[in-house]
């Protein structure tokens, strides 16, 4: 499965409990009020434990974060770094 | 405090047998156990059930005027009965007791509908007329009391509860899609909906006349926050002076009662400033109830031992653990009647088990306040994301969310994020309901657990539609705040504060809440007052500290407002996985065809699997087990059980043939 998928699977199981239909590449979590506080941390910890990075605090940001297209450069990002 | 019920017939005759009546008493008994009364003629049957409290020993109902032409079934208090009493006996009305239920009767008769205007209280009450065949049912402003009722098959039935509408067995039972909807939108039915199909609430502040010439529903009061007369856009002394004066007037005719009268303290602002005022007015020897929670995160102890101490109050005290939680869940939705997204109203169960076993019957407590004087977040929120919505780009005005929910905010890391929850819809302003969408939203999104038939028989239903129907013309005049505010009294203060987490809770154990912020001269004084001065900055209820700055502690005036809040994920999930296995199986979702199995099971096992759950998880996993309860208690296996040899302590029977001879059911 690629990466983008392992994402989207977590947050429809997790935040949508099943129901996909309405997360497409660009869906801004925010602002459709599928993530809240709580999930943000919950987002993190899976993120940070499926694929072996650390997240610092100031990449808590809606720019790294806020939907699967960002997120996905986002761990491009931290994955290139890890293997440096 | 009572329970009322009656049946009417709309078209031909139909004899109403007394059973009938009997049932509906008996199913709300818990409203009114210590008397009960009837009358009956071939056009209505009326039934009433009593909790004696003003007039113990004469007033009995159903009672009539003179000629025994009016007669009336009441619940509720007029506190203003002695003085519009003063005034009837001047005109020359006689009374037969010392009730104010007799008081409202002549008030009518001396007024007709217009009576509605003159009475300060609270109340349901239903008053036929039998010379010209018409009846009034009408409820008091704010919708202290409940009142329900249906039209089947010629008839017309209503009851202080909807169980008393049901224990007739031809009333059919099934579960409204459309409330479902609202409910998992607004966090409760709107105004003059209930869950069930074809069951309606009278509305507060209406009235419904039904006559040989047909049927009508009007309002006799408006709760208006934006009245364009006479505004006060300044905090002056003499403003805060007649704030003072009505509220202390509003406490002190709701101590009238012919039994003693406690408050409830919480420790939070508006209950220890109603308990202060009962205690250092009027009554020196004042009884107050509180409620803790084992779990710290819920508890206000300190604050409710500081009041205790700086009153000396005699205070009783519950102390609530997750467990009770779970276990009296079922009890408190047979009263609630509806589905709950909190579970707020189960330790408010238990503490009136706890003032009944007092020997208490009335309390006065401290709902209304945040509605009226503007106390909650949600408008404070709105007012800042206003002030953010004038420059999107801000990085500094949605910090000012952080000043406002510390709790949400106090992982710095997440700010950020945060802020992009709190901006959605900041481009709209001047959207009706700017102050609530992110909230409406953010509980609709469990309606994608309702099954495909829910879902179907839904998708055509828009309750924002619904709720613009219910605004008055000049809402669209009025800034952020009081728009809120008044969103907030409409649904949230008649429909779940006064209701499932008040009367409903209270009278299940027979205690009488009394409202004094909800006094009509409260509301109509504030209503005048400029939403900047309510709100300072961000300080909430401005005027109710200046009215109270010296008569409290600091600590209380100054101290941050926690919203009231009990346990949901862990008195759920940790303790008692009875109710879920028993609840949402995947046999019983099928059998109700509410919810979608496979999601409610992801949801079930996410909350299992984590520490801490989100207020939308919290909120979903309530909102479906009590959703499922109510199917189960009130739609499959409603009991209709009562003791047919109960008899009425009064009974007035004017049937031109007696049942006993026709054996009419």
């Amino acid at each position: 499965m690629s990466r983008v998928n392992v994402v989207k699977e977590f947050i429809i199981e997790n935040f949508l409990f099943g129901e996909g239909e309405p997360l497409g590449l660009d869906t801004d979590f925010f602002d459709k009020g599928i993530i809240d506080s709580t999930g943000v941390i919950e987002l993190v910890d899976f993120l940070e434990k499926s694929f072996g990075i650390s997240v610092d605090d100031e990449e808590l940001i809606p720019q790294n974060l806020s939907s699967l297209q960002k997120i996905d450069v986002f761990l491009s990002k931290k994955l290139a770094q890890k293997v440096v | 405090m009572c329970g009322i019920s009656g049946i009417i017939n709309l078209a031909q005759h139909q004899p109403i047998s007394s059973n009938v009546l009997k049932r509906m008493v008996s199913i709300q008994n818990h409203r009114g156990p210590d008397e009960s009364g009837a009358y009956i003629d071939d056009h209505i049957g009326l039934a009433h059930s009593r909790l004696s409290i003003i007039d113990l020993s004469e007033g009995t109902q159903p009672i009539h005027n003179e000629d025994k032409s009016l007669w009336i079934i009441y619940n509720g208090e007029v506190f203003n009965y002695p003085e519009i009493r003063q005034e009837l006996v001047g005109l020359g009305h006689k009374f037969y007791t010392t009730s104010d239920t007799e008081v409202i009767l002549h008030l009518y008769e001396e007024k007709g509908i217009n009576c509605l205007n003159d009475l300060n209280g609270q109340f349901a009450f239903a008053i036929w007329n039998s010379k010209d065949k018409t009846l009034l049912l009408a409820r008091d402003r704010v919708g202290v009391l409940p009142l329900f009722y249906t039209i089947q098959d010629q008839r017309l039935y209503f009851a202080s509860e909807i169980k008393a509408i049901f224990s007739n067995r031809d009333i059919p039972r099934t579960l409204d899609p459309e409330s479902l909807d609202q409910v998992f939108t607004f966090w409760t039915t709107l105004p003059g909906k209930t869950v069930f199909n074809n069951i309606r609430e009278l509305p507060p502040a209406h009235y419904m006349l039904i006559s040989p010439n047909g049927i009508t529903v009007n309002k006799y009061w408006e709760m208006n926050f934006g009245s364009d007369k006479e505004i006060f856009n300044k905090k002056t002394d003499d403003l805060v002076n007649e704030i003072s004066d009505t509220l202390t007037d509003a406490v002190r005719i709701r101590l009238r009662a012919d039994v003693p009268v406690g408050t409830y303290l919480s420790g939070g602002l508006d209950s220890s400033a109603l308990t202060e005022t009962v205690k250092r007015k009027f009554n020196n020897n004042l009884r107050s109830f509180g409620i803790r929670f084992e779990n710290k995160n819920y508890d206000e102890g300190s604050f409710q031992n500081e009041m205790v101490n700086y009153l000396g109050v005699d205070h009783s005290e519950i102390v609530i653990s997750n467990d009770d939680i779970a276990a009296n869940l079922e009890d408190v939705l047979w009263h609630t009647e509806k589905p709950l997204l909190r579970t707020g109203p189960i330790p408010l169960y238990l503490l009136s088990k706890l003032v009944n076993q007092s020997g208490y019957k009335v309390v006065l407590t401290g709902e209304g306040a945040d509605e009226i004087f503007g106390g909650y977040g949600i408008f404070k929120e709105a007012k800042i994301r206003n002030f953010w919505s004038k420059y999107p780009d801000s990085k500094l005005r949605p910090l000012l969310l952080a000043r406002l929910y510390p709790y949400i905010f106090k992982d710095e890391r997440l700010n950020q994020t945060l802020v992009a929850f709190f901006k959605s819809g900041i481009e709209n302003p001047d959207d009706p309901f700017f102050s609530h969408d992110i909230r409406w939203k953010n509980t609709g999104k469990i309606k994608n657990f309702f099954s495909g038939q829910i879902k179907d028989s839904t998708k055509n239903y828009n309750s924002y539609s619904e709720l613009l129907k219910l605004l008055p013309d000049n809402y669209f005049d009025w800034d952020t705040v009081t728009k809120a505010q008044f969103l907030e009294s409409l649904i949230f203060l008649s429909n779940y504060l006064l209701s499932s987490q008040g009367d409903r809770v209270a009278m299940a154990h027979s205690v009488e809440l009394r409202v004094p912020y909800l006094d009509h001269r409260v509301i109509e004084l504030l209503g005048k007052v400029n939403s900047e001065i309510k709100i300072n900055g961000l300080n909430e209820k401005y005027l109710l500290k200046q009215v109270f700055k010296n008569r409290l502690p600091l600590n209380i005036i100054n101290r941050w407002k926690n919203p009231y809040r009990a346990p949901i994920h862990r008195a759920l999930l940790s303790n008692n996985l009875n109710l879920i296995k028993e609840y949402c199986s995947e046999d019983e979702l099928k059998r109700t065809g509410l919810f979608e199995h496979s999601k409610v099971m992801k949801l079930i096992n996410k909350l299992e699997r984590i520490d801490k759950a989100s207020e939308f998880d919290e909120m979903a996993l309530i909102g479906i087990i009590s959703t499922q309860i109510i199917s189960r208690i009130f739609i499959d296996d409603f009991k209709y059980d009562f003791d047919e040899s109960d008899k009425f302590d009064l009974f007035f029977d004017y049937r031109s043939v007696n049942e006993k001879l026709t054996n009419a059911v």
